[in-house]
């Protein structure tokens, strides 16, 4: 309880001090407070599960995930790139399911929103284990194929820092 | 200021063009999901590049710093809120495009 308001007030504190980039006391002071105050009223609304990565093995895969994702990203660009500025338009959409093992919040926000930055894949909606992404070239509408095709790549990642 | 340096310029070019595909993509693609998906890749990558560009140009000051922290809630609240629109459209009852081949959250819903 305690680790956890303490966590978010370095958090918040910490982005104070990036976005002031100041060191000058009366700008120190302020910020103690403001995060002081956003991290005692706020408490009830975090659910504390970030304070997962503050186990080391678990942050090593948080902090290897971003290369990785980043790669994807690129990507994703490249393809959606390709296919706005073709003259064929050759786009096949559709909206399929797929099926996610991870269990908590935190890792289904990080895994639905690392989809919707990756290629032509949108994330709709999420309805307990399954998520419906828009595809803009359905490869396969499939729940295991179209699976093993769009989650796969991120959760073998996700899972090792979110379960 | 000082000049624009060589990679800085290279970087924000980049971004303009990713944030120029964008744009054309929103006209071009037919449905509100397919626009999106264009909105939301290409727009986020293209000013992912700008900042990275300003990055460069100033350094780890104020401005870079600034810079940064912009990439890293930029890369949060893109999809996020992608993800509300659509969602919304789809509850909403907004039709896939007629070139769709695919519709499973409509076909669960009707289902329920």
């Amino acid at each position: 309880m305690m680790k956890k308001m303490l966590f978010h007030f370095l958090m918040l504190f910490g982005v104070w001090l990036l976005f002031t980039w100041t060191l000058e006391i009366p700008d120190v002071i302020a910020g103690v407070i403001v995060s002081l105050i956003l991290a005692v009223l706020l408490n009830s609304i975090f659910d504390g599960e970030v304070t997962s990565l503050l186990n080391p093995v678990k942050l090593f895969w948080a902090i290897i995930y971003i290369p990785v994702f980043f790669y994807h990203m690129m990507v994703a660009n490249l393809d959606v790139a390709y296919r706005v500025l073709n003259p064929g338009l050759p786009i096949k959409p559709g909206i399929v399911k797929v099926k996610t093992k991870l269990k908590s919040d935190l890792g289904k926000t990080t895994l639905a929103n690392s989809i919707t930055l990756t290629p032509g894949t949108l994330t709709v909606d999420i309805k307990g284990e399954y998520l419906y992404i828009h595809w803009i070239n359905v490869l396969s509408d499939n729940v295991e194929e179209a699976t093993k095709e769009i989650v796969d790549k991120f959760e073998k990642y996700i899972v090792r820092f979110y379960g | 200021m000082s000049e624009l340096s060589t990679a800085a310029a290279v970087f924000i070019s980049i971004g303009v063009a990713f944030d120029l595909i964008g744009g054309l993509g929103l006209i071009r693609l037919p449905d509100i999901y397919n626009r999106l998906q264009a909105a939301t890749k290409c727009v986020t990558l293209g000013t992912c590049f700008i900042l990275i560009g300003v990055l460069i140009q100033f350094g780890f000051t104020s401005i870079g710093v600034k810079a940064i922290l912009c990439l890293a809630f930029i890369l949060m609240t893109s999809p996020t809120a992608a993800h509300a629109i659509s969602k919304g459209s789809h509850d909403f009852g907004i039709k896939l495009w007629e070139g769709s081949v695919v519709d499973k959250l409509a076909e669960d819903k009707s289902k329920e």
